[in-house]
């Protein structure tokens, strides 16, 4: 309206100062004839009238411009906060495409090892392949290139270490099908580089828990408020060798649930507390019905119990675990093989600098897979190094080793160097 | 045939007695939905939310906090007088954690996690691991004040938590007049 009242004024202004001008040149001889000053005036009516059309006309087209710009202010806003709303609310995991709903993840570690003989190796290439199918149905696989190099005569393998599908029950039950990895100590579900101390990962959780150990069954995770959690899982069991120099060795009896021999399987039970920040206890027992999977004449039944605790406050961490198997039956007997254990404590202490976090341990192991012998077979090992973090996904590692094995042939010092990474 | 049947009975029996002495007591808070957080941090009458666009001048200091840019333009917060919350979402393992945080005065007031979808690290949505947040305060260096414990196993999800605690007292510096 004010744009409309300044053309007005300015064509009123127009119309005075002609009407001035027409009057001074009244004075003068060659002043047009009226018809010629009619003629003049209606002509500037004409385009006064066209102009304030012209006004009238943009008036109307920025009213519009205004209420479009609103409406789309007001679409934008809208859109953004249903985006908004859709991710904070999680829907884009139930709602979204494939790829939405479908997660990678992978870890990898690299070691060099100078001792008796000095090598490298890239140890674990591994890729995790996580899907939602919806908010309560999702799909967790791992995948493992061991050793860099797989094939006939090669040194390395590949490994397919988790393939289940994972049901949430309710807020505090899960339950599992496929194959996983099973609830004993503190490696062996979680291991990525950046998470331990040390380049090669403790004997104790090797040895005598068969870490990395995944069985194929159901598994079932009831966990409360306070902070316990108790696991129960049904899986297949060992095959451990029955003869030979690896006669009843626990790790020679992964079968990692490649058309293996399922006769006799194994149940799995355990429970931990994590209710106080920092602290973790653990208490796994599991019962395998036949190590032998019935090719012996006897039964060979055996039980592995295993205990730990990881403590970190502030910078301080403190790691212990202690595992032992019972086994059965007159042939493991014979070499001793009938009770095997081990333990570990790793005291460490970690802290902040400007260019990432060092950490400094200290790692006492021993463990005896003949401890039913009569002789000493007991090999006991001495760690001590750091890890520094530059940021927290990527750990570079160094280590020494001080070894005392049973035969004192053997013994050695191990200097470590690694480099670990996870996303 | 009869091992596995062996196996069975015990899972039920072991799954028994874990129930029976430690009952279901399901935690209410573990999965709260984001509306009922906003409202519940404001007494159940929450202002109108309010947007805070990632400008250039934002992103190194959040990149510092976080490791890398937050992935969305402009963050919602709702605000009154001191008080700000913030829903914010970052990844723990291999899937987002969505969390929510009050800050008041500078300082947590309230974490809770809202959606967890990670398979492992379930401790982390408890309050005796996230009441740990409450009273801390960002530094200089755009780091916790407070020592936050780690949970055995959960280091993943554990330093997501913290990042994002550093970034809802970071933001909440940007709104507060």
């Amino acid at each position: 309206m004010n744009r409309n009242l300044n053309w007005t004024r300015r064509a009123a202004a127009g119309i005075a100062s002609i009407a001035v001008f027409g009057s001074a040149l009244s004075a003068q001889d060659e002043l047009p004839s009226r018809e010629e000053m009619w003629a003049i005036i209606q002509k500037q009516q004409e385009q006064i009238n066209a102009l304030l059309e012209r006004v009238d006309t943009t008036e109307v087209k920025i009213v519009e411009t205004e209420q479009a710009i609103e409406v789309t202010a007001d679409q934008v806003e809208s859109t953004a906060s249903f985006v908004e709303g859709y991710v904070a609310s999680g829907s884009a995991q139930a709602g979204a495409g494939a790829i939405g709903r479908t997660n990678l993840g992978g870890y990898g570690e690299l070691h060099y090892n100078f001792g008796k003989a000095d090598s490298a190796d890239f140890h674990r290439w591994v890729l995790f392949l996580d899907h939602a199918f919806n908010e309560n149905v999702r799909f967790v696989s791992e995948v493992e290139l061991e050793h860099s190099i797989a094939g006939a005569g090669k040194v390395g393998e590949i490994e397919l270490e988790q393939a289940y599908v994972e049901f949430d029950l309710n807020d505090t039950d899960t339950a599992k099908a496929g194959l996983f990895l099973l609830p004993i100590g503190i490696l062996n579900e979680t291991h990525e580089p950046a998470t331990f101390y040390g380049v090669e990962r403790n004997n104790v959780e090797k040895n005598i828990i068969p870490t990395t150990w995944w069985e194929g069954g159901l598994a079932y995770r009831h966990t409360n408020d306070a902070g316990w959690a108790f696991d129960a899982a049904a899986h297949t069991g060992l095959f451990t060798p029955t003869s030979g120099s690896k006669a009843f060795n626990i790790r020679s009896g992964r079968q990692k649930v490649g058309s293996a021999e399922a006769s006799d399987g194994a149940l799995t039970t355990r429970v931990t507390y994590s209710g106080t920040p920092g602290l973790q206890l653990g208490l796994s027992a599991q019962y395998q019905a036949d190590i032998a999977q019935s090719t012996l004449s006897e039964r060979i039944d055996a039980t592995l119990v295993s205990a730990h605790a990881d403590y970190q406050r502030g910078g301080f961490g403190l790691r212990a675990l202690y595992a032992r198997w019972d086994i059965g039956g007159a042939a493991p007997g014979v070499t001793g093989a009938d009770e095997q254990f081990g333990y570990y404590i790793e005291p460490s202490y970690r802290f902040e600098t400007e260019a990432g976090d060092v950490g400094f341990f200290a790692r006492y192991s021993v463990y005896d897979n003949y401890a039913g012998s009569a002789s000493n077979t007991e090999d006991a090992f001495f760690d001590i190094g750091m890890n520094y973090w530059p940021i927290e996904n990527v750990v570079f590692k160094w280590d020494v080793q001080f070894t005392d094995y049973a035969d004192s042939s053997k013994d050695e010092e191990i200097i470590n160097i690694g480099v670990g990474y996870h996303f | 045939m009869n091992t596995f049947a062996q196996i069975r009975i015990a899972l039920v029996l072991s799954l028994a007695l874990a129930y029976s002495a430690f009952g279901d007591t399901p935690d209410e808070d573990v999965y709260l939905a984001p509306d009922a957080f906003i409202s519940e941090s404001f007494d159940d009458s929450p202002p109108k939310p309010s947007v805070l666009w990632v400008t250039n001048e934002l992103k190194p200091q959040i990149q510092k906090i976080l490791g890398h840019d937050y992935p969305a333009l402009r963050i919602r917060y709702w605000a009154q007088q001191s008080r700000s919350a913030w829903i914010l979402e970052e990844i723990g393992k291999v899937k987002p954690i969505t969390v929510g945080i009050v800050v008041e005065d500078g300082k947590i007031v309230r974490l809770k996690v809202l959606i967890y979808r990670e398979s492992h690290g379930w401790e982390v949505k408890h309050s005796f691991f996230t009441d740990q947040f409450i009273e801390a305060e960002l530094t200089e260096k755009l780091r916790l004040s407070k020592n936050i414990d780690g949970i055995s196993g959960a280091t993943l999800s554990v330093n997501a938590l913290k990042r994002l605690g550093g970034l809802a007292l970071y933001l909440h510096q940007q709104v507060q007049p």
